[in-house]
């Protein structure tokens, strides 16, 4: 660690050159001739003399090979997905991700360009963007969708929140099913908003004529698939809206949330191509009914014309937005996730009709084979009932923590121990990418466990 | 030809669809075929398209030609710091012991993740002189949500309800006053003076016991030092607020100030424009909030913490609770870390150097030949007005719009509001001198041009893909998705 100023401006001879900024000595020496300058220091007077220049304390500059070598060791610190079996899940999960996501999205054309407020020098970007709300429509069998939020837990609190300008009442009720972390965030997000947040039991849901939304979570935190339709209707019959956070995978062969007549549907797009990377970054997906579009948070893209008649896009709706209406927009969110709401659209693209399908039946097949063995090992059983995807809680004789302890020695990743909601309870997610060797594996170790 | 051929990006996805086409091809089934739930739960339709990998490859990279991008085109766009991304960043992030960990695998087989949060967690803090630090918050604006809630946070622990205003300078970005919104606040306008800093005098009025705080963004989005902001600290300080910081502008004063030591107390970084992550037209983003350690208790959840050897997530003790699914965008956070490790002190100090000395080097060409309503030394960018060009039948949209032809991205119009017809331009540290002698030689040809055939530049764009597009047709008559009738 250094703790005085380095010399930048090369005055005695230490001068650092960065890779990344080209301008020389010689030639930082001729713009400051022509603004009558003789040190770049010169610029910055308007900062208090007390204050400026202070010592800062961060390490030396570093070569491109070193910073692999270190960083690489860093990761090596990490146990990546790829390195054996996982059944975790709990709102992040382990699908195949084609070899061409990763190339188109890191082309430099879509990596590094800015919001399209330019649209004519935009266009990629923003027909990107109309493809994706199209088949996010399509895939949960609503209207119109946005350009995306930041992840699934803000997309759903931000419904709380527009579910509340809607009805214009100031009662949040959630499911106790929904996901404890999505739940958090609403709670965060309406903490400061004087809107009330209730949690009740989808068997019994207790609405009442204050409550602008009844949020649910589809297939719910454990895994298992609500009435939708009573849930959905209880909701209506009060004049409150229904808010369903959907896995988008399961739409690969479940009903959507629009045939049970949800009003906003919010989902987490991770799923979609999106790699797991510790939580981040995903994109947060977000539909509703047109009759509500006004009340919508984010970016919308729209097709029209151009001044020969051409077919092409733009931002729209913008009046809703933070930079045209700003203390009374629809939300402050400005810079979202558009690089994997691009993602997700080239993963639908991809998988298509049939694919998405088939990923959805792989993982339907193998969660249900695994958690018929895992149910009939002694000691273990499926304290929940009724229809699931690719989740499901198991109730362990022991800590699941410490069976995940044991797991790993087997180099598997257990499912997350949700033992504050289900005694000694385990949600395990199985998809695609377990092989019957990896269930097998698991089925095996957990029934050495006791 | 115009960039990017029509025949491979006309159609939409779903007009390409042939039934029976297939773009991937999973395994499969290895375990006997289960029962399947009752029917009532499935769904008939899926309407996705059809179509085969080479297809969704040529037309998605058809559709990035038709993208302006950092890589491909000098992209001055003012309060956005569109500067060079390095490669290498990327690559790290795709490293499988980061792209590939799950969120909540134990502790104890994400440490090399979590060490690279607590050292960027120190990083921030230092450079801010705000050391304590939450990474978790997702875009700048998602990282002001953070920053407000914990100032509310704040005056609540203290007994003090009645704080319930919040001032903003005019010259601010609409996150602003939305962000102050959303975390429960009434927002009142700050005016700016003659020179573009904050008018202490109005400020002084607002100034009262039912102030929580102001947020200021510095540089100002005018591109100028407030050269009073010590003052403004002190005054609102002195009320009982607190100062949030935006970071939007942290380019022009990395290594040469401190937030911290102004007098801020709270700040959002937006790593994918100091810090150099890809702005993947229009994120992913990062937002950290850096505070005092008087408001370290506030910050969102979750932090990284060092306990013995190993390193944990924690929950502030009086936190103001989670802000998004997870830990943060963790793939932004290590683009963000390698870039500051790469840079290291000497490197971090040559950005800011350069950053404002490109800007002042630029603005001082431009001087005279448009409109500099303050004609201050600038920061990182410099705010121009096309009143000149607009006397003689031309408005700043059009300039916008003619440098595209020019082979140049737009700057920044209309923006910040207090600036009629402006221009916003923010060079970089990362372009070459000879790149903005050839955009600054642009903008003296668009002035004349202006003159000599107005008709030229009101008609620009002529060389994108398409030409200016009819926005009142978009908003009158949205369409928002493909549908089947629309096609026939």
């Amino acid at each position: 660690m250094t703790s005085t100023r380095p010399n930048i401006t090369g005055a005695n001879g230490d001068h650092f050159q960065s890779h990344y900024i080209p301008n020389t000595t010689s030639e930082q020496a001729e713009m400051l001739a022509s603004l009558g300058l003789d040190s770049i220091d010169q610029l910055f007077t308007d900062i208090p003399a007390e204050f400026r220049d202070p010592a800062l304390d961060l390490p030396a500059p570093l070569s491109e090979l070193d910073i692999q070598r270190e960083l690489g060791d860093l990761a090596a610190k990490n146990r990546p997905l790829s390195s054996g079996p996982s059944f975790l899940g709990a709102g992040s999960y382990n699908h195949f991700i084609p070899a061409i996501i990763k190339p188109l999205i890191t082309r430099g054309e879509f990596l590094t360009a800015y919001t399209p407020y330019q649209a004519e020098a935009s266009q990629g970007t923003l027909q990107v963007i109309y493809e994706f709300q199209t088949l996010i429509c399509n895939l949960y069998g609503m209207e119109v969708a946005n350009a995306g939020m930041y992840d699934g837990a803000t997309s759903l609190a931000e419904a709380a929140l527009m579910a509340c300008r809607v009805t214009k009442r100031e009662k949040v009720v959630l499911a106790d099913t929904v996901s404890p972390t999505y739940a958090a965030v609403i709670r965060t997000y309406c903490q400061s908003q004087d809107i009330a947040v209730e949690t009740v039991s989808p068997s019994a849901p207790n609405l009442d004529a204050k409550t602008a939304c009844l949020v649910l979570q589809y297939p719910n935190f454990f895994g298992y698939i609500e009435d939708l339709q009573s849930l959905a209707d209880a909701a209506h019959a009060q004049g409150a809206l229904a808010v369903i956070s959907c896995d988008p995978t399961a739409m690969g062969m479940f009903q959507t949330p629009g045939h049970y007549g949800a009003d906003i549907v919010t989902g987490d797009g991770q799923p979609l191509g999106i790699p797991a990377s510790y939580g981040g970054p995903y994109v947060g997906l977000f539909a509703t009914k047109q009759e509500y579009i006004r009340q919508m948070p984010s970016r919308l893209s729209g097709r029209t014309v151009d001044k020969n008649g051409k077919t092409g896009y733009v931002l729209t709706l913008q009046t809703r937005e933070q930079h045209i209406r700003r203390e009374r927009a629809t939300s402050n969110i400005c810079t979202n996730e558009a690089l994997y709401a691009l993602a997700s659209t080239i993963y639908l693209a991809a998988m298509g009709k049939q694919g998405l399908r088939q990923v959805a039946e792989l993982c339907y097949h193998k969660a249900h084979y695994a958690a018929e063995k895992i149910g009939r090992l002694p000691g273990y059983s499926l304290p929940m009932s009724g229809p699931f995807f690719q989740e499901f809680v198991v109730q362990c004789p022991s800590s699941p923590t410490e069976i995940n302890k044991k797991l790993i020695e087997r180099n598997i990743m257990g499912g997350l121990d949700v033992s504050d909601q289900v005694p000694n309870g385990m949600l395990l997610c199985v998809t695609e990418m377990n092989s019957r060797e990896d269930i097998d594996a698991l089925i095996t170790a957990l029934s050495e466990f006791k | 030809m115009k960039q990017g051929g029509n025949r491979q990006t006309e159609k939409l996805l779903m007009e390409r669809s042939v039934p029976g086409r297939v773009g991937t091809v999973l395994p499969d089934l290895d375990v006997p075929a289960q029962a399947m739930p009752d029917s009532a739960l499935l769904r008939d339709e899926l309407p996705l398209p059809e179509v085969s990998e080479p297809e969704v490859v040529q037309y998605f990279t058809g559709l990035s030609l038709l993208n302006f991008s950092i890589d491909t085109h000098f992209y001055p766009l003012g309060s956005c710091t569109m500067k060079y991304n390095p490669k290498v960043n990327d690559e790290i992030a795709f490293l499988p012991g980061f792209a590939g960990i799950h969120p909540m695998q134990p502790v104890e087989q994400s440490q090399g993740a979590l060490d690279l949060l607590h050292r960027l967690q120190g990083f921030l803090g230092e450079i801010t002189g705000l050391p304590a630090v939450s990474l978790a918050t997702l875009a700048g604006a998602h990282g002001e949500l953070g920053g407000m809630l914990m100032i509310r946070a704040h005056h609540l622990a203290n007994g003090d309800t009645g704080r319930t205003k919040v001032a903003i300078p005019d010259s601010a970005h609409g996150t602003n006053p939305a962000s102050a919104a959303m975390a429960g606040f009434n927002v009142v306008e700050l005016a700016s003076d003659k020179n573009g800093n904050v008018d202490l005098e109005g400020l002084r009025q607002v100034a009262g016991p039912d102030l929580a705080g102001v947020m200021i963004t510095l540089p100002s989005t005018l591109g100028l030092f407030d050269t009073n902001i010590v003052e403004v600290c002190r005054i609102v300080h002195e009320a009982g607020g607190l100062v949030y910081g935006d970071g939007a502008n942290m380019n022009a004063l990395l290594g040469r100030v401190k937030l911290g030591d102004l007098g801020f107390d709270v700040a959002h970084l937006n790593l994918h424009k100091t810090f150099s992550t890809p702005h993947g037209g229009g994120g992913p983003g990062a937002g950290p909030v850096c505070a005092t350690q008087q408001l370290a208790p506030y910050l969102a959840a979750p932090t990284v913490t060092k306990q013995g050897g190993a390193f944990a997530l924690s929950t502030p003790e009086k936190s103001i609770g989670k802000l998004s699914s997870f830990h943060g965008n963790f793939g932004v956070l290590v683009r963000a870390y390698t870039y500051i490790r790469t840079l290291g002190d000497a490197g971090i100090q040559s950005i800011s150097a350069n950053a404002v000395l490109n800007a002042n080097y630029m603005m001082n060409a431009l001087r005279g030949t448009y409109h500099l309503p303050y004609d201050r030394t600038c920061m990182h960018e410099a705010v121009f007005s096309a009143d000149l060009q607009k006397e003689r039948g031309s408005s700043g949209l059009e300039i916008a719009k003619r440098l595209l032809d020019y082979g140049f991205h737009a700057p920044t119009m209309y923006f910040p509001l207090i600036v009629h017809e402006a221009l916003m331009i923010e060079p970089t540290e990362s372009e070459t001198k000879e790149t903005i002698d050839a955009f600054i030689q642009a903008l003296i040809d668009i002035d004349r041009e202006v003159t000599e055939n107005t008709e030229l530049v009101n008609s620009a764009p002529h060389s994108t893909p398409v030409a200016r597009l009819d926005e009142a047709r978009a908003a009158r008559q949205p369409d928002l998705r493909w549908k089947p009738e629309a096609a026939a």
